[in-house]
């Protein structure tokens, strides 16, 4: 007979950890946002008492965000290029996905590892490489210009918005296909033949089953993807470096790497928790319930 | 020309746009990279213009070079070892949890899977800021390779547990059983029976720590101290729109290398390891242990 305490003291250490690095901390955001400011030294004091919770910086904070306000434009402002950038990782990702699920035979092997390439190559390497081709005398312009389409050089590289969007499709669109090709993977061909034997077209075929049955895939997939996007200053930083394109993730950054208005910065963080916690919860319940099932076969 | 087209419409043939599209993809993703690999060869000093093939930049330059410029020698330096000290603490706290986790029928048992998946969900900022702050409010931890590690392995342990616990529920429990009938105590049932099995995984998951933590660039910018704790993606990103030199690329290139040799190292031993059981059931594909990471 195993004894009772012997698989949760396995689990211990990492439980233990994750409570004091990641609940603990989690709790120090709010602390933090509702706190006050040391008025000498200009830094933030928690405080850990809800009942003593100051509201003052968290009112401010919402009072930028009625429509028209500074965090308001740049909440919409991300909610926009999160959403274009995730349509456009759809419309790259799905085609890959569907064809190295479905039709890559002999290439598949190689197809896979070249999927898998970018994932061994850091994301900052990546958009170093986009940079080093969008320079003014860089080859993106160059080509362009040699075959007529521009006339100077372009600016590609001064807070484009287009720029930071076609960047964050780059950088996150691997991130999707993985996920949607092993969920287009799981669908059996029995299935689909049945489909065809029912005499559906090959268009219904996947419009009545493969795309129904690929529902849950892809609503993760792009779940996955768009949480980083919300909190990705770091591309846009680089891109375009311009207020004129900031998302939510670099006005977040700036109260953090500037200064005294952390407080500012924790009330933001927790207004962007609490918008995402709709798409987090998602995921977790999916997450959990295809664990569920795995258990149970 | 009708000839082109009756091959593109053949509906009998391979589906021809859908193939475009894929090689096209491949084609955009990779061949940037390479780019800039081969820039990080250039002669001049330009990341655009190509003047010629050089070493210069990796160690031909007395002081600009990777090899002899100090900030640069020591980011390559702090990478390695938070990606060392990430896999050396992250891998056993995570297959710990995991073995925890499928094994534990109890109260405890399901909010802190719940807890497990969260650090999978939450943007780097969020975590990044709240790391920093506890740091800095309550546990007064100085900023610095410290602070480094202990982010990192919090947001590691979940990929770990996610790897570790989907190979767990494919081996099942009757591996376990049977050395217990035969007399195994739980312990040595673990060691003896459970472990081998789980070593595909273990490596599989040591290679994903090693990727996330030299990839990582918020949480470990937000909890360096200064210059001396700067790891190779924030020198990429505090370089990259200054007049930096192509010594930027090659340093790159050098962590792209490190990344690559190391996972080849990886693939071989669990290559090894896996032939070595061949009779054991159910053994999967590196590739799928690491797209398990994917719900």
């Amino acid at each position: 007979m195993t004894r009772r305490w012997f698989w949760p003291s396995f689990a211990l250490p990492g439980a233990a950890w994750l409570v004091l690095l990641f609940l603990v901390p989690t709790y120090a955001v709010l602390a933090v946002a509702f706190g006050t400011v040391d008025p000498i030294f200009n830094n933030p004091v928690p405080v850990w008492n809800p009942l003593h919770w100051q509201f003052a910086t968290m009112r401010s904070v919402l009072d930028d965000l009625r429509p028209g306000h500074v965090f308001w434009v740049v909440f919409v402002r991300t909610f926009e290029y999160v959403g274009i950038s995730l349509a456009g990782c759809l419309a790259i990702g799905y085609p890959v996905a569907y064809y190295l699920a479905r039709h890559a035979r002999r290439t598949k092997a190689l197809l896979l590892v070249l999927l898998i390439i970018p994932f061994w190559v850091s994301y900052l390497m990546r958009m170093l490489a986009w940079i080093g081709l969008l320079l003014p005398d860089g080859l993106v312009n160059k080509t362009l210009m040699d075959v007529g389409v521009l006339s100077h050089p372009y600016g590609w590289l001064d807070g484009q918005a287009s720029s930071v969007i076609l960047a964050l499709i780059y950088g996150y669109v691997p991130y999707l296909i993985l996920p949607l090709y092993a969920s287009l993977d799981r669908i059996a061909p029995q299935v689909l033949e049945a489909g065809r034997d029912l005499g559906a077209s090959p268009i219904s075929t996947f419009l009545h089953v493969t795309l129904p049955l690929s529902r849950h895939g892809i609503l993760a997939a792009s779940v996955l993807i768009a949480l980083p996007m919300f909190g990705d200053y770091y591309t846009n930083d680089v891109i375009s470096g311009s207020p004129r394109t900031s998302m939510i993730g670099n006005q977040i950054n700036l109260f953090f790497q500037g200064g005294p208005q952390r407080t500012v910065g924790a009330g933001l963080v927790i207004v962007l928790s609490l918008l995402l916690a709709v798409l987090m919860s998602y995921y977790l319940w999916v997450t959990v319930r295809a664990s569920r099932t795995e258990t149970i076969l | 020309m009708r000839r082109v087209r009756d091959w593109w419409a053949n509906p009998w043939g391979q589906p021809r746009f859908l193939a475009f599209v894929t090689w096209g993809y491949m084609a955009w993703s990779i061949v940037p990279v390479g780019i800039a690999i081969l820039f990080s060869f250039n002669d001049g000093r330009s990341r655009s213009v190509w003047q010629g093939f050089s070493t210069r930049w990796y160690w031909g330059d007395p002081n600009l070079s990777v090899l002899h410029d100090p900030s640069m020698r020591g980011a390559l330096e702090q990478s390695l070892k938070l990606a060392a000290l990430d896999m050396v603490i992250a891998v056993p706290l995570g297959v710990g949890l995991a073995l925890g986790l499928t094994r534990w029928v109890g109260y405890g048992a399901r909010p802190v899977n719940f807890l497990m998946l969260f650090p999978l969900v939450t943007p780097e900022i969020v975590m990044a800021v709240s790391l920093l702050l506890i740091f800095v409010t309550l546990y007064k931890i100085p900023l610095g390779t410290t602070a480094q590690v202990l982010g990192q392995v919090t947001f590691s342990i979940s990929y770990v547990v996610v790897v570790v616990r989907s190979r767990l529920l494919s081996i099942g429990r009757q591996y376990e059983e049977a050395a217990r009938d035969l007399g195994a105590s739980a312990l040595g049932a673990l060691r003896l029976v459970l472990m081998p099995l789980l070593t595909p995984a273990i490596f599989a998951s040591l290679m994903v720590v090693f990727a996330l933590s030299i990839d990582d660039f918020v949480v470990t910018d937000y909890l360096s101290s200064n210059e001396s704790t700067q790891t190779v993606p924030i020198k990429i990103y505090s370089g990259v729109r200054g007049t930096t030199t192509p010594a930027l690329n090659a340093l790159a290139t050098v962590m792209v290398l490190a990344t690559l040799a190391s996972v080849g190292l990886a693939f071989f031993v669990y290559r090894r390891v896996n032939s070595l059981q061949r009779a054991e059931a159910g053994s999967g594909s590196a590739l799928r242990e690491i797209a398990a990471l994917e719900v």
